[in-house]
């Protein structure tokens, strides 16, 4: 029993090594300059580290990530704080009224959930074009809002239906409005699944791409996603820059993760699983 | 009663505005488009004969010459190739895991994939396969097959496209999986070792069969991702070379915003939206078992 535990536990990290290569991978090369890179990365003849790959895109001349990464702030705040308040409220309204249109709302938030963003980019794009929002963030965290709104909304739905209904009824016999229960008494106890939503809307505003690419197209104003297509060089891959601005865009939603990881996993547990 | 309408409206109508306005409107904009020409005159089923007749969608001469195949063919080969494998691997990780010393740190490690963008994803993916930096090729020349980079041939350009998306996306069913073995009540594994049976035995009449629901989730949703896949083919590929690895949602894109064309890039929308709404139906089926 005791070497086959081991084989496995020796398999286990040997999956886990395979994964994480990749990632090793791309740090090495955007710490290393590039002549100790030609004969692999994972050659350690010569080391000296550097970080001129990660100033160069920060400060990149025509696609700067420190201006990226700041716009995709101002992005993506709004565009979690808004869905999550509105759907929260909806999605507390459908799972504790019962009125006629409530069934189809349902159908449809499972639809949305199924919807690929490219039906609704031409229409989208000619809509905030006659507004004269595109190439705003406020057109961009419109969209967002929309797009977020149905899948919190069935999440919250469903975190709402598995929490008793004790506490607002006793409220409610001490005379309060529904929405003071709501504001007062439903709100606190959502805090974790709020925390959830929050996480994972969170990373994907900060993870798109196809919405910031048909809505937004100024120089200064493009998001850092945008940016790493324009890092790569014109006649070479600079691997060394690619790499390191890869590292700057992902390194936020994983600090996410890692700080609301019991969160994050819950939501995507809790939300596919219903 | 007219309160009770007045606090519906409170809770409900806000969001759902905003749904209709800016989800269910263009959906259904999109729809109408793909029924028009570009002068908006209604014809009728013109632009889907002209979409699935065009060798950027199916093309047959891609079978006996290799890549191109159509975006559609190479959708469906990602769902082929990437499915089966991120299933069975996501389970036997999940299986696996279980027993090791460090499981959660391994299983975290794993999940990173599906935590970047994916635009960062596709970067990942290029970097992986590139002739000089991947670590795809260190391991190939020991099988004495000479470096190249694998994403820039028509002839492995989207193979390699989807064994990277492999890599990314296994973390979901890993950790869905894991979750739900969880949720198998112990004593059920007791009784089937009393009885004598083998551990594979268990693992097909016990474990499979009470993973089921959580299965069609992995599939259902992981079809919806093969289907919707675009950054990660936009930004190592672009669909190519000559659209060797172009996908339905990649077309679309180019139809509406480099050929601006959007009566044929909404038909594109059109087919890939009925694709992943039939996907999903075992999702709405749960709403309807809801109800009752």
């Amino acid at each position: 029993m005791k070497p086959k535990a081991m084989l496995v536990s020796l398999l286990g990290w040997l999956v886990a090594l395979v994964w994480i290569l990749p990632f090793m991978g791309v740090f090495m090369t955007a710490i290393r300059p590039l002549d100790e890179l030609l004969n692999g990365w994972w050659n350690f003849q010569t080391f000296r580290p550097t970080i001129s790959n990660f100033s160069g895109a920060w400060n990149h001349p025509t696609a700067a990530l420190s201006r990226g990464m700041l716009n995709s702030l101002i992005v993506a705040v709004p565009a979690t704080l808004l869905p999550l308040f509105l759907a929260t409220m909806a999605g507390y309204g459908l799972s504790r009224y019962k009125f006629r249109l409530r069934t189809p709302l349902l159908a449809l938030v499972i639809i949305a959930l199924a919807l690929p963003q490219q039906t609704i980019a031409v229409p989208i794009f000619q809509m905030m074009n006659a507004l004269n929002l595109v190439d705003t963030y406020l057109g961009l965290i419109i969209v967002h809002t929309a797009w977020g709104i149905p899948w919190i909304a069935f999440f919250m739905r469903n975190f709402f239906t598995t929490i008793p209904k004790a506490m607002e009824e006793a409220a409610r016999i001490d005379g309060a409005s529904d929405i003071t229960i709501f504001f007062k008494v439903v709100l606190p106890l959502a805090m974790p699944a709020i925390g959830s939503a929050f996480a994972l809307q969170f990373t994907w505003v900060w993870s798109d791409f196809f919405l910031a690419l048909i809505l937004i197209y100024s120089p200064d104003k493009l998001l850092a996603t945008q940016r790493i297509p324009l890092m790569r060089g014109v006649y070479h891959v600079d691997w060394g820059l690619l790499s390191s601005a890869a590292i700057l865009v992902m390194v936020v939603p994983i600090v996410v993760y890692l700080i609301l990881q019991r969160y994050y996993i819950r939501g995507m547990v809790g939300w596919s699983l219903k | 009663m007219r309160t009770r309408a007045k606090y519906v409206a409170f809770f409900v109508v806000p969001a759902f505005a905003l749904v209709g306005i800016f989800v269910v409107y263009p959906v259904a904009r999109t729809v109408v488009l793909s029924f028009l020409d570009s002068d908006g005159k209604f014809v009728g089923l013109q632009n889907y004969i002209k979409v699935l007749s065009s060798r950027e969608i199916v093309n047959l001469e891609g079978l006996s010459r290799g890549f191109p195949l159509g975006a559609l063919v190479h959708n469906l080969l990602w769902i082929a190739i990437h499915l089966p494998l991120t299933l069975a691997l996501g389970l036997v990780l999940a299986v696996l895991l279980r027993n090791v010393r460090g499981g959660a740190v391994i299983k975290s490690i794993i999940f990173l994939g599906m935590v970047m963008p994916m635009i960062v994803g596709g970067v990942m993916i290029n970097f992986m396969f590139d002739k000089n930096l991947g670590i795809f090729n260190a391991f190939m020349e020991i099988f004495g097959i000479s470096a190249r980079s694998w994403t820039a041939y028509p002839d492995t350009a989207l193979l390699a496209l989807i064994f990277g998306s492999v890599w990314l996306w296994v973390g979901f069913s890993t950790v869905l999986y894991s979750a739900g073995l969880e949720t198998i009540p112990k004593d059920l594994y007791e009784a089937a070792q009393l009885d004598g049976a083998s551990a594979l035995k268990i693992f097909t009449k016990i474990t499979i069969p009470m993973l089921r629901p959580i299965t069609i989730v992995v599939v259902t949703m992981t079809l919806l991702w093969e289907l919707k896949v675009f950054d990660i083919v936009y930004v190592a590929t672009m669909g190519g070379p000559g659209g060797a690895s172009n996908v339905l949602a990649l077309q679309m894109y180019l139809y509406a915003f480099r050929a601006m064309d959007f009566n044929r890039s909404a038909v594109v929308a059109v087919l890939l939206t009925m694709s992943t709404l039939l996907v999903s139906l075992p999702l709405l089926r749960t709403l309807r078992d809801d109800q009752s």
